[in-house]
């Protein structure tokens, strides 16, 4: 994430503070959009673990998601669960799938892994869409209950405070993850497979568990979102979400971490902020795309490191 | 010396979106006193787009007649598009709640976007005024002070057409409709009235939600039926009615209302020749007031106006009564939706007045497609006046049994 220097961890917690002691001025409009953007960031990092650290481009992380956010929904408005017990299983089934379609998924590479994820992913969509007895199809489930841990998160500055609580938890579990043994294996295997395996590294069961965490965070991601949103469709489990994910890692920058929530807050802010000014946002959404492939291979985050990089070449020529 | 440049850079980097954040802020507070805020949403892309536009036009149309101006206060309409899709209505009504401050949410169209804003509406106790939504049980079993209808109930029109499809001659008719609430609800209304008339629906066949290819499911059509009844809606219902003529089925063609509303029949052929549904309105009612509201709508916008333009125009002129009666005052939004409910309209489509479950009793027009001079109308062939939502049942009974959905009325004659 930051290659393991202390100033860039500072950095980062300073963010999070200055967020943490800005947010109840902001409009209470600014305050849902930045719990959106830390709920995707949860996804688009959990993402960024497969790939940018592990190099394998998944377009099916709504599949998890959508499990965690529709097991929410059925096992509160169906079977009064309690938050714990729900949160639990929710993560529990979205990990459980993961697991299933990783051993499929796992034996494709590149393009072919893509195509894979999506497919498995479009199975669950289906799924959802179809099995009207258990998810209500089109409808969606209505009516998902705030959890209640002693404060009312039905005020979003609560529900705000609360998220970044968990997304903070997701940040460094995820940045010990790739900091790890474990995660240093990752990058080796996406830098040089066969030379991974040469060294008697099994490589195989290395990408399964990385996507298994991905599918974990994800469907973290997708329980809060089903909290926060109080509904859940077909949608929350199509195509775009995958899409989504995927453009918010490359914009923000792979193998970063905090990247890949930068990109998460650029493209929430984008398309429920600047369309309110501008009708012809999706412009600049594509605009900076292009930009980003073109310029920045390394995502928005890529700014500061060619900017240290250069610095650090001008200190050698002085 | 670089090093400090980068610093520079990093800090100015986090300051400044903080700071444009906080502008941002202080610049939404400010307010204008005399003003009502209409948050209305609406697809105006994708599949919906023409719902849409026919919904917001009519909306503006009476807005423009009034010149933004009801009861004294200046009406400030923010539309946002839904694009068809219950979450993205939720995420902009949001924002509309949030961002915008308006005094109440207008539209929708999908019935499952309907039951999504019903449930925010409860949620964020502000009041959501629905125009097209037909989600049987916003106004039944899921009953809440903060959702009006002004439009109708998904199964309001099926209980008087099922009685007359029966007095037209039909005993066995096949269903076929959209795999969601609002086709469930539709659908289900049809059932019950045609078979407590005495008929048999023999069978029940579910479309996925904008499917338009129909290849697979037009062979399952049992032949022995004398009629079918087609619930489709947005972009469904020409692909249907093309295929299921070009399939050599011969049975009669009844449907919803969406099947062949004027949102669909300008782009469609003789296959939609004969079809027969009911609704609330049609823009071929022979009616003073609906020839001039058509004459004046293909004006202004080439195009015959829908039921969407009709029930939007009609809920513009129903808030503006509601605020004429209070006065102009706005800031005690229940006095508004009580005087709002005890209003009666003479409106487009006909008299329209609301229940006491907030839904509206209006006439249920049953109509066939003809073409008169060249263009296909919805020709009215029967009346039936001030139907409600329980049509001839009692409301205490009626509510008893679980909300229509795709086994209740259970199908009892599908093998």
């Amino acid at each position: 994430m930051f290659s393991g220097r202390p100033r860039a961890v500072f950095t980062v917690l300073l963010v999070l503070v200055v967020l943490a002691a800005v947010t109840p001025f902001l409009p209470e409009y600014v305050c849902i959009l930045l719990i959106q953007a830390l709920i995707f960031g949860i996804l688009a990092m959990g993402l960024d673990l497969l790939l940018g650290y592990t190099g394998l481009p998944s377009l099916g992380q709504a599949a998890y998601f959508g499990v965690g956010a529709y097991a929410v929904a059925i096992l509160t408005t169906r079977y009064e669960f309690g938050f714990f017990p729900t949160v639990v299983l929710a993560i529990l089934l979205s990990a459980a799938v993961a697991a299933i379609f990783g051993l499929i998924a796992i034996r494709a590479k590149g393009v072919y892994f893509l195509m894979l994820t999506l497919a498995l992913a479009m199975v669950v969509w289906g799924l959802a869409w179809r099995w009207t007895s258990l998810t209500d199809g089109d409808n969606g489930i209505t009516g998902i209950p705030r959890p209640e841990l002693g404060f009312d998160l039905g005020i979003y500055i609560n529900l705000f405070y609360f998220i970044l609580f968990v997304f903070i938890l997701c940040l460094g579990a995820l940045y010990v993850l790739v900091n790890s043994p474990f995660g240093r294996s990752l990058v080796g295997i996406r830098e040089r497979e066969e030379r991974m395996r040469m060294l008697g590294y099994n490589v195989w069961l290395h990408k399964y568990l990385a996507f298994i965490f991905s599918g974990i965070f994800a469907g973290i991601a997708g329980v809060l979102w089903a909290y926060y949103k109080n509904f859940v469709t077909p949608d929350d489990l199509f195509i775009d979400v995958s899409v989504e994910a995927l453009l918010m890692v490359a914009l923000g920058g792979p193998a970063t971490l905090v990247g890949a929530t930068i990109g998460a807050g650029v493209i929430v802010f984008l398309r429920n902020y600047v369309s309110i000014y501008y009708s012809g946002w999706p412009y600049i959404l594509g605009a900076m795309y292009i930009f980003t492939i073109l310029y920045l291979p390394e995502g928005l985050m890529g700014i500061t490191r060619r900017l240290r990089r250069r610095a650090k070449a001008e200190k050698l020529d002085e | 010396m670089l090093q400090k440049k980068f610093k520079l850079f990093l800090y100015t980097a986090l300051v400044a979106p903080v700071a444009f954040c906080l502008a941002l802020g202080t610049a939404s507070k400010v307010e204008a006193q005399k003003e009502i805020r209409l948050g209305f949403l609406t697809p105006l892309t994708g599949g919906g787009a023409q719902l849409g536009r026919d919904s917001v036009n009519g909306l503006k149309m009476y807005l423009d007649e009034i010149g933004y101006d009801m009861a004294g206060l200046k009406v400030k309409l923010i539309v946002e598009d839904t694009e068809l899709k219950p979450a993205v209505a939720v995420t902009k009504a949001e924002k509309l709640i949030r961002h915008d401050k308006v005094h109440m949410i207008v539209g929708g169209v999908m019935g499952s976007t309907g039951y999504a804003l019903g449930a925010l509406a409860n949620r964020e106790k502000k009041l959501y005024i629905a125009s097209i939504p037909a989600s049987d049980d916003l106004t039944q079993r899921k009953l809440s002070k903060w959702v009006l209808r002004t439009g109708w109930a998904g199964s309001q029109p099926g209980h008087p057409f099922g009685k007359w499809a029966y007095e037209q001659g039909h005993r066995k008719v096949v269903m076929i409709g959209a795999d969601y609430a609002f086709g469930h609800e539709n659908m289900a209304g049809f059932h019950r009235g045609f078979e407590d008339a005495g008929g048999k629906i023999i069978q029940k066949i579910w479309v996925p939600v904008m499917t338009t290819d129909f290849g697979p499911y037009l062979p399952l059509v049992k032949k022995e039926a004398d009629a079918i009844y087609a619930l489709m809606i947005a972009a469904m219902p020409g692909p249907f009615l093309k295929q299921f003529k070009a399939s050599g089925l011969k049975m009669a063609i009844l449907g919803g209302g969406t099947t062949a509303d004027e949102t669909v029949l300008p782009n469609m052929g003789d296959e939609a020749l004969g079809v027969i549904t009911p609704l609330q309105y049609s823009a071929a009612l022979d009616t003073p007031k609906n020839k001039a509201f058509v004459k004046k709508f293909r004006k202004l916008h080439k195009k015959v106006p829908s039921y969407f333009s009709e029930s939007n125009y009609t809920t513009a002129k129903w808030i503006h009564e509601a605020l004429k009666r209070v006065k102009g005052d706005i800031s005690d939004i229940n006095r508004f939706s009580q005087e709002f409910q005890k209003i009666e309209i003479d409106a487009v489509r006909g008299p329209v007045k609301m229940d006491k479950y907030l839904n509206p009793v209006h006439n249920i027009y049953i109509r066939k497609v003809e073409r008169i001079n060249g263009e296909l109308w919805n020709t009215v062939v029967a009346t039936y006046p001030n139907v409600s939502q329980f049509w001839t049942f009692d409301p205490k009974e009626f509510l008893k049994n679980p909300v229509y959905s795709r086994n209740f009325p259970p199908c009892n004659y599908c093998k």
